[in-house]
């Protein structure tokens, strides 16, 4: 797992309160680890916080799964 | 050492979470000694106040709808169930449709408009109506405004209509309850990185801007608009009534932006 990955699970476990074996590449944020959409706004805000990012409204439309969340970091972290 | 809201009561209603702006008036109280009860709105939310409401000792939360009069009047029911009396209300309350909050003002549809105006300025109405009654030695109530009700800020369009209403709310409401020595004020906050500004569009942008050009060269905290509420909600403002107090590192004073700021351009 990536630095980046790994720094994601962190905050997704703590956040939500999930085991860490299901923060897997391709989880659902809303599907499979229960996350409501107030959670999205909450996990945007955290990952902007922890990575130094602005992740904008359309780019957090098209993050569903955690992967989708890893590579949108990887691209635009500085 | 005593604090300044030793012995006092009051209702929180609008927390969301650690970044709200509610969470640094709430702490802010806390620390002076206010006792607190919070309303919510809905299971999503109470699932985010309830452990909030813990960590500053209170038990009491209320679920409350501020656009049904009638869970309006049935929150206050129970509110008067746990305390006979309060001394205060803090109205951290506004919602929109976020499509609306961007793109042209002119598209403002008539549902959201009406919508809008309930939830972020009628609410202030109902809701001090119902404290007044809970409020025989007089209290103070707070509610949160921006100065998109003053000046045209981007993207703001109908929150910064419904809070021009607000303002004036808080206005007429300070007339008709000052001869009960019930206080009516609002905190003007400069933008705050909360859950609800994630709502208006480009609202980064707002952010930026705002921390490059202010007087203070930066932009507030949740901390700062608590210890500002502190003193709006305690007897240190017992002389202040009908009052717009901006706490937004001076930015309603500027007139353009700092020669010394840079350009800053949209993320995309």
């Amino acid at each position: 797992m990536s630095d980046t990955a790994e720094r994601i699970k962190k905050i997704v476990v703590e956040h939500l309160g999930v085991e860490p074996d299901k923060v897997v590449e391709n989880a659902s944020f809303l599907d499979d680890l229960g996350a409501d959409s107030l959670d999205i706004i909450e996990l945007v805000m955290a990952f902007e916080e922890e990575f130094g990012v602005e992740i904008p409204d359309d780019a957090v439309e098209k993050i569903g799964t955690v992967k989708d969340a890893v590579s949108y970091i990887d691209e635009h972290k500085a | 050492m005593a604090g300044l809201m030793d012995g006092k009561r009051g209702l929180i209603m609008g927390l969301a979470n650690d970044r709200s702006l509610a969470w640094g008036i709430a702490c802010a109280l806390k620390e002076q000694g206010a006792e607190l009860a919070f309303a919510y709105q809905g299971d999503a939310l109470k699932k985010r106040v309830q452990p909030l409401a813990e960590k500053l000792g209170s038990d009491i939360l209320i679920d409350c709808d501020v656009s049904d009069m009638a869970a309006i009047d049935n929150a206050f029911d129970n509110l008067a169930e746990r305390w006979p009396t309060i001394d205060f209300v803090v109205h951290a309350i506004g919602f929109s449709d976020k499509n609306e909050l961007r793109g042209h003002f002119a598209d403002t549809s008539l549902e959201n408009f009406q919508m809008t105006m309930t939830i972020s300025a009628y609410s202030l109405i109902a809701v001090t109506r119902k404290a007044r009654d809970m409020m025989p030695n007089g209290g103070s109530v707070l509610t949160l405004t921006y100065y998109g009700a003053e000046k045209v800020m981007p993207n703001y369009n109908i929150m910064g209509v419904a809070k021009a209403a607000l303002e004036t709310s808080v206005k007429y409401l300070a007339a008709d309850l000052g001869d009960q020595n019930i206080r009516v004020n609002a905190i003007s906050a400069g933008p705050i990185q909360t859950m609800a500004a994630r709502g208006i569009g480009d609202f980064s942008y707002i952010l930026k801007w705002n921390q490059l050009n202010t007087p203070l060269k930066r932009t507030v905290s949740i901390e700062e608009v608590g210890k500002s509420s502190l003193y709006l909600l305690s007897d240190l403002a017992s002389g202040v009534t009908g009052e717009i107090h901006h706490v937004d590192a001076g930015y309603n004073i500027v007139g353009m932006k700092r020669i010394d700021a840079p350009d800053i351009v949209l993320a995309k």
